[in-house]
């Protein structure tokens, strides 16, 4: 029913003007469409159009409470959206409870991390393989050739990611005994064990150091050479600028502008959004 | 290098707490195998609210309303149709976990304290219902009495004090070894997950509603069996022994020994059933001592008496395997 707007719709989309004009054949990852959520009397989200290119970096950026984080809950199905479509892969994920939508393919990670803290890096990053593993209840109390089997790939598994994000050496710490910039990257790893195609970061490098952001930074690029799309949320303007391919604003539930990050640098009404609102904040515009 | 011999070695504890539990009825008179047959009953009974309250972090104060369900099905059935006692064990199961599945589906999305309410009424209920005779099958106040012993067909019937022992004991034994098993696994690791973090939990894939409803549906189907065994031990059942005060030993049972820990429930449950028979003289003060004895564990050791250890196995396995893979 949603056919026509999926993923494999092919956009035609035009270089710059002036320039000769190549046709560039793009494919759209995730679409919301008019997207709304309500709490009460605030409209947090409003007619929100999001759309994220395969592929590519896209971040999400606006003031503090512009309903960034909000877009993420609905479109992951953690809240319930008011009106509007969610689109991956041709079809409409909206109202889907949060774990069919990472079984779809879109797994998240959250601004205040959230991580089992009780369990180990490692059974971390084991669970985060939940909906792509299948052994029931029965197989797992007798402990089928099966089931041993799919336990120990997902143990393989969660070792080949903590060795990525560089934490095999905490694998078997408790998730809440290792310092922060590990935990941000453990829920990433985490994330990533569900094996998604669109991966949704919320503010991932707040509360890390400069060069720790870097690193991830890194480490995010280099994931987009796997097949990934990123979608992330972000207040640093400069890490946005450094990374993104596409930039999307919003303000009090409102997409504001879009565009590539040059443009947006330059969008006298991002800038009034940020400067007018949030004196207190670093940004350099 | 024998692995069977490592196994036993590495596990020495275990072995050692097995032979003592199998010499000893041999050298105890029959109260005190009897004392043990109820250690091994609320053994059981706190394992299987283990799995509700210690792996899933589910408030359930109610748990005695499935042991009813089950104790009452194995004596109904068996007393008005003579249906033998060893047939009607995973029927009293599958009727406990029915009606945990029934009851439980509308009132799964319930959080902390208002599933805590619910539950404790959904056991007041059970309770009533068989006080109150419906049908004139549960016998009201006086229960249901003249059920069989287990038998095993021909000669083998569990008429004697030791041989209940053993029976309970066994059971307990093969529970413990499925427990183990499902911490190892998948649907344990979705267990925990949903106790550290709901949100994080659903948003990891797991399917809260289902893994909640299952582990209340497991937990009763255990509760069930208990009700199976103790009814044809005592060959009585009646509503009292069902009480909100047994449902609250068995929530103790799992703080004390510690949420998710399979030696603690052990240790909980002999500390709610040998102690007030060791300190006899104080029986009065039993509730007393008690409630002095949980504020002084959640101030001293919120985590109970043997909180679980995590992880180590299934860390040292993969380093051995990556010494295989550098190779
Ligand atoms: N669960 C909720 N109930 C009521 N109001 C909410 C809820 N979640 C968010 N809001 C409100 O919706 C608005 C948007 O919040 P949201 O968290 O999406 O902002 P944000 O862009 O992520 O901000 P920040 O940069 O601070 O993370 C805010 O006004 C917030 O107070
Ligand atoms: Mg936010």
């Amino acid at each position: 029913m949603f056919k026509d707007s999926s993923l494999n719709t092919e956009k035609l989309v035009e270089s710059k003007p002036g320039e000769e004009r190549i046709k560039i054949v793009q494919k759209i990852a995730l679409e919301t469409q008019k997207l709304t959520k309500k709490f009460g009397g605030l409209i947090a989200v409003n007619n929100f159009d999001l759309k994220v290119n395969r592929g590519e970096i896209s971040s999400l950026i606006g003031p503090n409470g512009a309903g960034k984080t909000t877009v993420f809950n609905v479109i992951t199905g953690l809240y319930q959206g008011d009106g509007g479509k969610v689109i991956f892969k041709g079809e409409d994920l909206a109202g889907k409870k949060p774990h069919r939508i990472i079984a779809k393919g879109i797994a998240r990670t959250f601004q205040n991390i959230r991580l089992f803290s009780n369990m180990t890096c490692l059974e971390n990053v084991m669970a985060g393989q939940h909906c792509r593993s299948k052994e029931g209840t029965w197989s797992s109390i007798f402990r089928t050739s099966y089931q041993k089997k799919e336990e120990s790939e997902i143990r393989k598994i969660a070792k080949r990611l903590l060795q990525r994000v560089g934490l095999w050496k905490f694998g078997d710490e408790l998730a809440k005994n290792i310092a922060y910039g590990n935990q941000r990257m453990l829920e990433i790893a985490r994330a990533l064990a569900s094996n998604p195609d669109l991966l949704i970061l919320d503010e991932p490098s707040s509360g890390l150091n400069d060069k720790e952001s870097e690193d991830l930074m890194k480490f995010l690029k280099s994931l987009l050479k796997e097949n990934l799309t990123i979608l992330l949320i972000e207040h640093h303007m400069n890490v946005v600028m450094g990374i993104s391919d596409w930039v999307t604003v919003m303000d009090e539930g409102k997409k504001i502008a879009e565009g590539v990050p040059e443009d947006i640098y330059h969008n006298p009404l991002v800038i009034e959004a940020y400067l007018g609102k949030e004196e207190e904040e670093e940004e350099e515009i | 290098m024998k692995p069977n011999k490592n196994i036993i070695l590495k596990n020495w504890p275990i072995f050692i707490v097995i032979i003592i539990l199998s010499v000893s009825p041999f050298r105890m008179n029959n109260y005190w195998i009897d004392v043990f047959f109820f250690f091994g009953i609320y053994a059981l009974l706190g394992l299987s609210l283990n799995i509700v309250l210690g792996e899933v972090g589910l408030f359930d104060l109610g748990h005695m309303g499935f042991m009813a369900i089950g104790a009452y099905t194995t004596a109904i059935l068996n007393t008005h149709f003579g249906i033998p006692i060893i047939f009607l064990m995973p029927v009293s199961a599958l009727a406990a976990a029915g009606f945990a599945w029934l009851v439980c589906s509308p009132i799964i999305h319930l959080r902390g304290d208002y599933l805590c309410i619910v539950t404790i009424g959904m056991g007041e209920i059970v309770r009533l219902t068989l006080i109150n005779n419906p049908f004139g099958i549960t016998g009201g106040p006086n229960g249901v009495f003249g059920i069989d012993f287990l038998s095993f067909g021909g000669p083998l019937v569990i008429d004697s004090s030791i041989e209940s022992y053993f029976v309970i004991w066994i059971v307990v034994g093969l529970t413990i070894l499925a427990l183990i098993n499902l911490q190892r696994s998948r649907i344990g690791r979705a267990w925990n997950c949903i106790r550290e973090d709901e949100i994080a939990a659903e948003s990891t894939g797991i399917d809260v509603r289902y893994y909640k409803l299952l582990a209340f549906v497991l937990g009763a189907g255990l509760a069930g069996i208990a009700g199976n065994i103790y009814a044809s031990k005592l060959m009585i059942v009646s509503p009292e022994s069902f009480s909100f005060i047994e449902s609250c030993m068995l929530f103790c049972i799992v703080l004390i020994g510690g949420m998710g820990s399979i030696p603690g429930i052990i240790i909980g449950s002999a500390a709610v059933s040998l102690f007030p028979e060791i300190f006899r003289a104080f029986a009065r003060y039993r509730m007393l001592i008690f409630g002095a004895a949980m504020v002084i564990m959640m101030v001293f050791r919120p985590g109970g008496i043997w909180p679980r250890k995590r992880g180590s196995v299934e860390f040292k396995s993969l380093l051995t395997k990556a010494g295989e893979d550098n190779v």
